[in-house]
């Protein structure tokens, strides 16, 4: 018959309290092998020596093996004497070998998922830990600062350099490509808005206020979140995988001082500037949809806008251009410093630190523009 | 045919040639040793062997088939014939032994959840790692890392296996006991092992049969059983086999 399988196993009771068992055939991993339970379940009651054997055992690999290891060991468990010298050699060695080292019983290993409740009460508890966790960091980079004040904090310059260059130059293309596209967006809005009374010229206003007080900040905060946070979040965690974090604290060099105050101020430094970017390139478009569509004259604009802006406006957008940048650095380093030993937690570490950052920069965001509105700046 | 032949292999890295001229067979259930000092291009050969690194001139033959000039299906399905065990163990982080152990059996056959379980639980008690299965990597010392890549590197019942530096980082009785397992697996199952090393006790207690790798000459200096290799072969080989008192 083609679908009898190509192993036989015969189990005979012998004598008393024993057990003969016999393989024949072919026992492979690709032979659709029974499972350990087969055997195991016969182990039971007064049964006291099993001897196995292997007449007509034609071609065996682990499968074989696997399946008697199950076995073998029940047997070891309950002191039954098991008899295996009617087996090929290399697996009588094999077996032994596998047999030599008891199996460790690992105490408060649960394997079982968790259920619906203890899910939420670990997601809870992990949330509760993350306040205290941020505090302490800060209070670390704040022992950094003061150091790096007292000029004692050691870090390379190179890696400063690295650093802004990787935020600042490098972040140009796809800072104005998005600066332009929301220059182009507000002026559209405003448009649409100050056409009704005839206004049109006030879309300068509205540019550049807006692009330069808020959304340039805004835009550069969230591309550099998941460009720069991301990256940060990533280079330390797979330091902490390495042991690299280790290394710099058993040489009693502060990872912080060494890793985290260079990103932190190559971003404070950076973002402002690359705001500063935004804010020019948004207005610019600004510009060429108030004279291209709405026929303002080029002259008009200008003048409005250098109207429009005043000293205080720059000065906002660079501050909240350097709070974002700090919130960013903090938040990829946080998560990098704090990552877990394997691949899957840098990447879990990189999704966190973006994830982080933009809530920490919307919050900082609501804070600056309502404390701003109650000075009057 | 013998399971790996090397002929008139160069391997190197652009214009850079780490060795040339390299010929060698490596017979049926041979534990095979190549040796040499760092940097002498062990690691280079060994990814060359294995398929992670195409040579620069010459071919490598597993049975008889040239694993180089051999189309990309017909490469995958002679690499499931190799085990490698890496130097680092390269066990993969985010998953428990058992799935790494699991993953190429799950990939390349058709056993069921429970069968691939009880395959698993087998393999890691070989390496006398049972009942670790729900460890990950990083819980692990430098030598359990080792004998769980060995494990990895059974998971297929391969017809060869190569190992890159077994004892690197091991203290000398775990280096023993990873060499023993390694005696024993060949025994047992028959396996053709390829062994890069420099460590001089595991290279004169389980070589069969060697290659020498000098880094000055940039080619093989000594070819044949380690033990013979101390009296009667290049002055440098017995050089290095004597820890330079020879
Ligand atoms: N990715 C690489 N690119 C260029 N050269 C390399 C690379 N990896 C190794 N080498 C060089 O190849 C030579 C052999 O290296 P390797 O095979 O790792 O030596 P071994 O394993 O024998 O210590 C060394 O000189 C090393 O500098
Ligand atoms: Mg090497």
């Amino acid at each position: 018959m083609p679908n009898d399988p190509p192993w036989r196993l015969d189990i005979r009771p012998a004598g008393e309290d024993g057990l003969e068992i016999n393989l024949g055939g072919r026992w492979c991993l690709n032979a659709q092998l029974p499972a350990c339970d087969v055997l195991t379940a016969e182990l039971g009651g007064r049964i006291r020596r099993v001897g196995i054997a292997a007449v007509g055992l034609t071609e065996w690999d682990s499968g074989l093996l696997a399946f008697l290891c199950g076995a073998l060991r029940v047997c070891a468990e309950r002191d039954i004497a098991a008899d295996t010298a009617g087996l090929p050699s290399g697996a009588q060695r094999l077996i032994a070998m596998a047999l030599a080292v008891p199996e460790q019983k690992v105490p408060g290993r649960d394997t079982a998922p968790p259920s619906l409740s203890a899910r939420v009460g670990m997601a809870t508890v992990e949330f509760l830990r993350d306040g205290p966790q941020m505090l302490h960091f800060l209070g670390e980079i704040t022992q950094s600062l003061v150091r790096l004040a007292g000029g004692r904090a050691r870090f390379r310059a190179r890696d400063l350099w690295l650093e802004i260059e990787e935020v600042g130059p490098r972040a140009l293309p796809i800072v104005a490509v998005i600066s332009f596209l929301v220059g182009l967006i507000l002026a559209y809005l405003g448009a649409d808005q100050l056409r009704l009374v005839g206004a049109q010229i006030f879309i300068a206003d509205l540019v550049a206020i807006g692009m330069v007080r808020e959304v340039g900040a805004l835009m550069t905060g969230i591309i550099i979140a998941g460009r720069t946070g991301a990256a940060f979040a990533a280079q330390l965690g797979t330091m902490q995988v390495n042991e690299e974090i280790d290394a710099y604290k058993t040489l009693g060099i502060s990872p912080v001082d060494f890793l985290v105050l260079p990103r932190i101020l190559a971003l404070m430094l950076m973002v402002p500037l690359l705001t500063l970017y935004s804010g020019i390139i948004g207005i610019l478009a600004g510009l060429l949809v108030s004279v291209t569509i709405f026929h303002v004259g080029v002259f008009e604009y200008y003048a409005e806008t250098l109207r429009a802006l005043e000293l205080k406006h720059f000065l906002v957008g660079l501050s909240k251009g350097s709070v974002y940048g700090a919130m960013i650095a903090f938040a990829g380093c946080l998560r990098g410093m704090h990552c877990g030993r394997s691949a899957e937690a840098v990447g879990r570490a990189a999704t966190s630190a973006v994830v982080t950052a933009i809530l920490l920069i919307t919050v900082a965001a609501s804070i600056m523009t309502i404390v701003y509105y109650q000075l009057g700046i | 045919m013998p399971p790996v032949e090397v002929r008139d292999l160069a391997i190197g890295y652009g214009d850079f040639v780490v060795q040339r001229n390299l010929n060698f067979v490596v017979n049926k259930g041979d534990i095979f040793v190549i040796m040499g000092g760092n940097g002498c291009g062990k690691t280079t050969l060994m990814r060359a062997l294995v398929g992670l690194q195409r040579p620069l001139q010459g071919s490598v033959l597993f049975g008889g088939e040239d694993f180089w000039g051999a189309p990309e299906e017909e490469r995958q399905r002679l690499n499931r014939r190799l085990g490698v065990l890496f130097q680092v163990g390269a066990l993969w982080s985010s998953l428990t032994l058992a799935e790494n152990v699991a993953l190429p059996l799950s990939e390349y056959t058709a056993l069921t959840q429970a069968r691939i379980a009880e395959v698993v639980s087998f393999k890691l008690a070989l390496v006398g790692l049972a009942g670790f299965e729900e460890f990950y990597p990083a819980e692990l010392s430098g030598g359990m890392k080792k004998r769980a890549g060995v494990a990895r590197a059974l998971a297929l019942d391969p017809d060869i296996l190569v190992i890159d530096e077994p004892s690197s980082g091991l203290d000398p009785l775990t280096a023993r006991r990873l060499d023993e397992l390694i005696v024993d697996l060949r025994d047992a199952l028959g396996t053709t092992i390829v062994v890069v090393t420099h460590d001089l006790a595991s290279i004169l207690s389980i070589g069969d049969n060697s290659i020498f790798l000098d880094s000055e000459a940039h080619t093989m200096i000594s070819t044949g059983n380690p033990q013979q290799a101390l009296i009667s072969a290049h002055p440098k080989v017995r050089h290095f086999l004597t820890r330079g008192t020879g």
